[in-house]
């Protein structure tokens, strides 16, 4: 099925909680109300046109910029019976952005879940594991989005260079050891 | 025994008016010294061809800068292993962590107390050999559960459990294939077992009741690998899933105690199953037994008992068998291991005892078959000539291969 | 906020009681997020901890287990996570390629391929036959290469020594080709949008040609004779984590382990780029031959026998280059890489499965997001559902039998 007439078919399935399309990108998706990304999803596989079996990716967008400031996640969605894909997205405000999971449709987005929420702090209702996945247990913060300032100390340590570090090498001195000569022979010329 | 006391008399006249209890000491103990400080150099040797070897079956060097060919580099790795320190993990038990290296070797080394190198050159000539080395053998597997336990970890504790039933399953095919040779012979010295394969390459009880007595020699020796941890039974040492099984925290001297051991281990293996099957000290052709006397001109040298020889070639090549299989063959599961032990080896092993002792008993084949006698030589011949076919066709293979890559080089 | 329930909290630790001997340290490092309240007297939790010869990089796997079998287990990551998806946003565009190659370190050409890809689609870059064939050359050489490390290492955890060593051999030769091409052995920048980096030096033809003969005719023999089909390699594998195809579908496994439990789907028949679908080859699917469809077995074949589907795709590819014309390789690659506003979500084949990138360019020179789905993270995801139920050595098995790569999961 072309993206046109899988948009056709959610906006006929789901009506007012499609809320537009991009069909003419390269990657062409349709627009989801949040609450309903759950139900979207089964219905996106278990329909039998449809088919999409497989989630590829789900990544989770900061935009503070736009209008309005909004985190976006985006799931991309492939059909192994049909070959073809799709994409869904999700818009969702900046202060505490949440969405339900869909980890009971399709088993890998528990973990891309959990990066979602480890990076960039979004909250996936009904997540059975809402663990950090890449970050130590013990990090504050979502360091992905826009606005993120490195914290000064991490458990006692300096998380940036220090000032004296930074004066040393603007002074013009080397912080590190060297210049070496990395120049290798080259074994493929013959000496002629 | 006594031949060691009246060698002692000879040498020193004036012991024969010590006290006996001192006397007695010295031949119990000069003896066993002598044999521990020689097989105690072993490890040095066999550290050194596994490590040649492994390298040449993967296409590689192995050690080749300490010294010449890299023949010093076993003593270079004991030096640091002396000098490193012995570090003591926190928790562990330190009254058995240190007993348990000691333990595994006084299993690895008394069994050399009963090998006989030659028709008098036994430490100790026990009648109760065969029985000795089984039941001596198996403190190292007190000396492993206790490794496991001190280390106070838990890989530790599970390479020590998978050790422990490894070895015991595989202790009882491995015990029963014994009885046969004992047997045939009707004694449990292993003396008398190199004697009753007197005769030449084709009485050796490798080829007695042909094919069942080769197939008793296979399975002793699979169960014999198990019992020293080698691969394809490496499980309780497994360097890629528990790191390093029951010895992973032990480190320096002890370490190298552990190293030690089992390559002791593999050696008394290989040295029991020449005894028992290849025929011990005795050589194939009885002619070879003794060489000389040599006269060069006024010098006469001889006659040398090469028992030695024999015994140190047939053990050598056993182990040279178990190194090649360790580089080749990938390791099996705990529970496939236990299935081969206790389903695959213990049956034929009672089959062969009950048969073979069928046999043993009948006046006919009390021997052995009646064409034994024609078995030995033949085959013998055959595996030399097919060993030799293969090194011929590596030969070639190797020296078209040098002639391609030479071809190649030349743009 | 769920996050802040620490592993402080989570469950008391193996951390045990505190040293006096070291300030400030923090309580109970370390821990297991596992309550152990709720542990059952027979039950054990081991640690597969990060530093582990078999987990293929910084993984740690902790296990619950009752004796050798596993109840549970529970996969942490993100010990190698270097932030590479917030650097992409504070470099260009060929500043990020250099961070793409240390993703999937262990075959680094299919990582840039992917991202230079990505950026001509959403650029509308079209390169031209010449360099779409180098790229194609490459990226199958890669292939091979990474294949041979992934086979090579799965043999060396399954405790088979030697093919690992045979495998490395050849693989050094690719990397010979690699070095002389563009000066790098491991991670390359060769890639770039718009080109690759370096034209094909005089003679590369040939030399890839000698050495996939020597593949072709002794590398890839010798390895299916010497382990691939052994029988107790076999029986590690035939019946052990076994996955069945909708469930590999749902947790997103691609590439070789897809195609192990059934399904023939591979990108560069289904979605092709750069050429791919001209030229000639199969796509390898798991067989069940010894056992269950799906089993690490099947893997493990899947990415032995697609070694020799890359040499078919080479001998083509090194066919067009002798006969295409050359250009300019550096034609296409623009001086300022300034994609349109828009996004894009590409995918490849790389050795590993499905490598996707999804772009977001808001039309400055810097990437505004990339998201890398690397296909050793969802393969990771369904771990801990196929551990159940295994013994520990089995737990081995299935990892490398996904063929993790940790860089990529973490990026």
């Amino acid at each position: 099925m072309d993206p046109k007439a899988i948009h056709e078919t959610l906006v006929a399935k789901f009506g007012e909680k499609i809320q537009g399309a991009s069909l003419e990108a390269a990657s062409p998706f349709s627009v989801v109300a949040a609450e309903a990304i759950a139900e979207v999803a089964a219905f996106c596989k278990a329909d039998p046109d449809l088919a999409f079996d497989n989630l590829m990716c789900l990544a989770g967008v900061d935009y503070p910029k736009e209008t309005p400031p909004r985190m976006e996640v985006v799931y991309q969605l492939l059909s192994y019976t049909h070959l073809h894909t799709f994409a869904l997205k999700v818009q969702l405000p900046r202060e505490n952005p949440a969405v339900p999971t869909v980890e009971r449709t399709w088993g890998v987005a528990n973990w891309h879940e959990r990066e979602a929420w480890d990076l960039l702090g979004i909250t996936f209702l009904g997540h059975s594991d809402p663990r950090r996945i890449l970050l130590p247990d013990d990090w504050e913060g979502h360091p992905l989005r826009k606005d993120w300032q490195d914290p000064e100390y991490y458990n006692g340590m300096h998380v940036k260079p220090t000032q004296q570090m930074a004066e040393r090498a603007l002074a013009g001195e080397t912080i590190g050891v060297g210049p070496f000569d990395f120049t290798p022979p080259n074994r493929h010329v013959k000496e002629e | 025994m006594d031949a060691t006391y009246a060698y002692l008399v000879q040498l020193l006249p004036a012991a024969a008016g010590w006290p006996p209890w001192l006397v007695v000491a010295l031949i119990a103990a000069l003896p066993a010294l002598a044999c521990f400080t020689f097989m105690s150099l072993g490890p040095l040797v066999y550290v050194y061809a596994e490590r040649k070897i492994s390298a040449f079956m993967q296409d590689r060097l192995g050690p080749m800068r300490v010294g010449p060919y890299g023949l010093l580099q076993t003593a270079a790795d004991t030096v640091k292993l002396l000098f490193k320190e012995a570090i003591f993990p926190k928790g562990v038990d330190r009254r058995l962590f240190v007993i348990a290296p000691v333990l595994v070797n006084v299993g690895a080394f008394m069994p050399f107390v009963v090998i006989p190198w030659g028709a008098r050159l036994q430490p100790a000539d026990l009648n109760v050999g065969v029985f000795y080395v089984v039941a001596i053998a198996s403190l190292s597997t007190v000396g492993l559960i206790m490794a496991g336990w001190a280390s106070n970890n838990k890989y530790s504790l599970f390479g020590a459990m998978r050790s422990a039933a490894q070895i015991v399953s595989y202790e009882i095919p491995a015990v029963m294939i014994l009885l046969v040779p004992v047997m045939i012979v009707g004694s449990l010295s292993l003396h008398d077992i190199t004697e009753a394969q007197a005769g030449g390459l084709q009485s050796w009880f490798l080829f007695r009741y042909f094919p069942l007595m080769p197939v008793a020699f296979v399975v002793f020796f699979v169960a014999g690998l198990a019992e020293t941890n080698r691969a394809p039974f490496d499980i309780p040492e497994a360097e890629s899933e528990l790191v390093a099984g029951f010895h992973t925290e032990y480190s320096g001297f002890f370490f190298a105690m552990f190293f030690m051991a089992e390559y002791t281990e593999m050696f008394v293996l290989s040295a029991v199953a020449s005894v028992l099957f290849l025929g011990g000290y005795l050589a194939p052709v009885p002619a070879l037994q003794q060489i000389g006397p040599v006269t060069i001109g006024s010098l006469s040298i001889g006659p040398v008992a090469t028992g030695w020889l024999w015994l140190w070639l047939k053990a050598w090549s056993l182990v040279f068998v178990m190194m090649w299989l360790r580089w080749t063959l990938p390791r099996s599961r705990v529970d496939q291991l236990m299935y081969i032990a206790w389903k695959v080896l213990l049956p034929i092993a009672l089959v062969l005892v009950a048969v073979v002792g069928f046999f043993v008993l009948q006046p006919a084949t009390a021997g052995g078959f009646p064409w034994d006698r024609w078995v030995g030589w033949p085959l013998a011949a055959l595996l030399v000539a097919f060993l030799f076919f293969v090194m011929v066709r590596a030969l070639q293979w190797n020296r078209r291969r040098a002639q391609e890559l030479a071809a190649q080089v030349t743009p | 906020m769920p996050s802040e329930t620490t592993a402080r909290e989570a469950g008391r630790g193996e951390g045990g009681p505190v040293d006096p001997a070291w300030p400030g340290q923090p309580e109970a490092v370390g821990t297991s997020d596992w309550d152990q309240d709720g542990l059952d007297t027979d039950e054990m939790i081991v640690n597969m901890g990060p530093q582990h010869p078999a987990t293929h990089g910084v993984l740690r796997v902790e296990l619950r287990t009752d004796g050798e079998v596993v109840r549970a287990a529970r996969p942490h990551i993100g010990y190698l996570h270097r932030c590479f998806e917030k650097h992409c946003e504070n470099v260009d565009y060929p500043g990020v390629m250099p961070y793409t190659d240390r993703m999937d370190y262990v075959a680094a050409m299919g990582n840039t391929l992917g991202f230079a890809l990505t950026v001509e689609k959403l650029s509308g870059i079209e390169v031209s036959p010449y360099v779409q064939t180098i790229r194609v050359v490459m990226a199958e050489l890669q292939r091979i290469a990474s294949h041979a490390v992934a086979v090579g290492t799965y043999t060396m955890d399954i405790g088979a020594f030697t093919p690992f060593l045979h495998l490395l051999r050849d693989r050094e030769k690719i990397l010979d080709l690699f070095e002389w091409t563009c000066g790098a052995r491991l991670l390359y920048n060769y890639n770039w949008v718009g080109g690759v980096s370096h034209d094909l030096p005089d003679g590369f033809v040939r030399a890839t040609r000698d050495l996939l003969r020597e593949f072709d005719s002794v590398t890839f023999p010798e390895l299916l004779d010497l382990i691939i089909h052994n029988r107790i390699f076999v029986r590690r594998l035939s019946h052990v984590g076994v996955c069945r195809p909708e469930l590999a579908i749902s947790y997103d496994l691609t590439g070789p382990n897809l195609r192990g439990s059934g399904p023939a789907r591979d990108l560069r028949k289904d979605a092709p780029y750069s050429g791919y679908e001209t030229y000639d080859f199969d796509v390898c699917v798991g067989k069940g031959q010894y056992g269950p469809l799906g089993s690490c077995f099947d893997r493990n074949w899947v990415r032995t026998v697609e070694m020799r589907e890359s040499s078919k795709i080479l001998h083509q590819a090194l066919d067009r280059l002798e006969k295409m014309e050359r250009t300019d390789v550096h034609e296409k690659v623009p001086k300022r890489v300034k994609p349109p506003k828009g996004e894009i979500y590409f995918r490849t084949e790389a050795p590993r499965g499905q490598l996707g990138y999804y772009l977001v360019s808001d039309g400055n020179v810097n990437p505004y997001r990339v998201k890398v789905k690397s296909p050793c993270f969802t393969a990771m995801s369904v771990f801990h559902h196929l551990a159940k139920g295994m013994m520990i050595a089995d737990v081995i098995a299935l990892i490398g039998s996904l063929d993790i790569v940790l860089g990529e999961i973490d990026r």
